[in-house]
């Protein structure tokens, strides 16, 4: 599959990555290489194979409408990268 | 030209569950920032989501009363955008195999009636809440709302005028209510709607360019934006211009919309097969005790009452706009009440009551069997309707005793003849210009003496009485 750098573009745009200009041409190729990878399942036929989506035959895991104690809020905002006394912090998002 | 619009509707509806779809976190509205959320609702690594039976269950309640088909084998997808407002970088929904589709409803509307088909009905999680600080030039996430479940409602683009999205809407509004999926809470978030719109010369076949509305948070934003967004297309196409496809804001304060989004920020959301919730099949049994415990709906309940107790429509309309309004009236009817009594004193007494204290009817305390038994103490003569009201007024709160109340106060209707001849008597004799008046003509006089005879008797007399008694006295003589 031929990754142009506007795909590159695309996709860093999608997952707010800011790649620099001189890096979306190395990255295309490194991108087209993995992928190319993969090409080989393509060698298969599987016209006639249902896609799978989960690998193990369980079906419906329900659980109970039952309110269950919420996290200490603390130890939840102890992962965050940044944050302040109540909330998760992140660089501006909003207008 | 003369132009038309087409509309459809996206309609996210916060489900009445008491904890989140994938994990038991409460679903309750404010709350400390970040302490409704656990490990599953905050995307933590490692966390598995696990599907609330109840989310289903409503979901299918509602698909079945939009008379959706259901979906046997139901899956759930991820829905891939990187905003802070989704810890996941994902919201788990459904886009391949939603619980229902293809449904339809009926609209009655003053212009007549509109059928609106439903595209299809999905489960999915609500995402979080962002807010910007101006001082540190940064955002604060809180992730309360992050997996409250809500179900997404979209329209065929089968609506013309704004008119018919109000109708839509409040019927929508209704079902939901009824059925008890959700309180449809526009103020708290809990009904929320975009709405999609194009223009096309009238009697054309193809859709014109269509820009998607968010933020409509009250059915007369909705209405105005519409008006306005028809408008602006059909200026734009009259002077030659073309519609972009884009995502439009309404903002209230300018009473317009503008551009949210630009072009190249196309939507991509890379959907995929959820991989950590294994698949719903519905087991035709489940299905069928599900449809035969459907509750009965508002309009079978509105014809239902003119049939049965031949109240008139208005009486039926107000009655039924509210679930636990119409369950109140069933209550009095079943204890005894005569249907149109307790229509009346719910239309009058109840509703006044209920707005005089900003009130919801299901906020309300006062029970089924306070008020019948109220009315039947007016029927059986022992209260007359003034002083019910009374009674009514100092129960209302807590659900007082009646019997206890009218006794303690001694508020028992006077209907020992004996004892309002009297106090017509001594009424006559106290105002002796007032009988002379009313005898040379003046026929307004006898209500004054009316009221005279009530107060001697504390407004405790049957009213009916009072005045067969007095206008014997006067005519008499
Ligand atoms: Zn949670």
């Amino acid at each position: 599959m031929k990754i142009t750098t506007e795909l590159i573009a695309h996709i860093s745009q999608l997952s707010r990555l800011s790649l620099p200009e001189g890096e979306q041409a190395a990255m295309a190729a490194q991108l087209e290489r993995i992928v190319d990878y993969m090409d080989v399942l393509s060698r298969l036929d599987t016209g006639d194979i249902e896609p799978m989506s989960h690998v193990f035959p369980v079906r419906n895991v329900l659980r109970a409408d039952e309110e269950q104690p919420s996290c200490d809020r603390e130890a939840l905002l102890a992962n965050a990268p940044a944050r302040d006394e109540e909330s998760f912090l992140t660089p501006k998002s909003v207008e | 030209m003369n132009w038309e619009t087409v509309i459809g509707l996206e309609t996210h509806v916060e489900l009445a569950t008491k904890s989140k779809i994938f994990c038991g976190c409460t679903t309750r509205f404010g709350g400390a920032p970040n302490t409704h959320c656990c490990p599953v609702c905050t995307g933590m690594p490692g966390a598995l989501p696990v599907l609330n039976q109840a989310v289903l269950e409503y979901a299918v309640r509602a698909g079945v009363a939009l008379n959706c088909h259901i979906t046997r084998y139901s899956k759930f997808d991820r829905k891939n955008y990187f905003y802070p407002d989704l810890p996941k970088a994902y919201q788990i929904s459904q886009l391949y195999l939603p619980i229902a589709v293809g449904g339809r409803v009926e609209l009655s509307t003053p212009s007549g009636t509109v059928s609106v088909g439903i595209h299809e009905l999905h489960m999915e999680e609500d995402a979080g809440k962002l807010v910007h600080d101006p001082w540190t030039d940064q955002t604060r996430a809180d992730y309360n709302r992050c997996g409250v479940p809500l179900i997404e409602i979209v329209t065929q683009p089968d609506f013309r005028t704004a008119d018919q999205v109000i109708a839509y809407l409040e019927q929508l509004k209704e079902t939901l209510q009824y059925l008890g999926v959700s309180d449809c809470k526009m103020q708290e978030g809990s009904l929320r709607c975009d709405v999609n719109l194009s223009v096309r010369p009238l009697g054309s076949r193809e859709l014109g360019t269509r820009t998607e509305m968010k933020n409509l948070n009250s059915f007369k934003a909705i209405a105005r934006a519409i008006d306005y967004e028809a408008r602006r297309q059909i200026e734009l196409l009259e002077q030659g211009g073309r519609v972009v496809q884009e995502t439009r804001r309404w903002d209230e304060n300018k009473d317009a919309t503008y551009a949210m989004r630009s072009k190249e920020d196309a939507q991509d959301y890379r959907y995929f097969p959820e991989p950590d919730l294994p698949p719903i099949e519905l087991d035709e049994g489940w299905l069928a005790r599900l449809r035969a415990a459907q509750p009965e709906l508002a309009p079978a309940k509105r014809a239902r009452y003119q049939a049965d107790y031949g109240l008139p429509a208005y009486d039926c309309q107000m009655i039924t706009s509210d679930r636990v309004l119409a369950q109140f009236f069933e209550g009095l009817v079943e204890l005894g009440a005569p249907a149109k009594q307790a229509a009346n004193w719910i239309m009058g007494e109840v509703l006044g009551a209920l707005s005089a204290r900003g009130m919801e009817p299901r906020e309300m305390c006062l029970s089924a069997g306070t008020l019948a038994r109220l009315i039947a103490l007016v029927e059986e003569g022992k209260l007359n309707r003034n002083t019910a009201v009374k009674v009514f007024e100092a129960v209302f709160d807590q659900d007082g005793d009646v019997d206890a109340y009218v006794r303690a106060h001694g508020l028992e209707q006077v209907n020992d003849a004996g004892v309002v001849q009297a106090a017509v008597e001594r009424a006559i004799q106290a105002h002796p210009q007032s009988v002379a008046d009313f005898r040379g003509g003046k026929e307004k006089v006898f209500g004054f003496l009316v009221g005279q005879v009530m107060r001697e008797l504390k407004g405790k007399a049957d009213p009916k009485l009072v005045n067969t008694l007095l206008r014997q006295v006067l005519g008499g003589t």
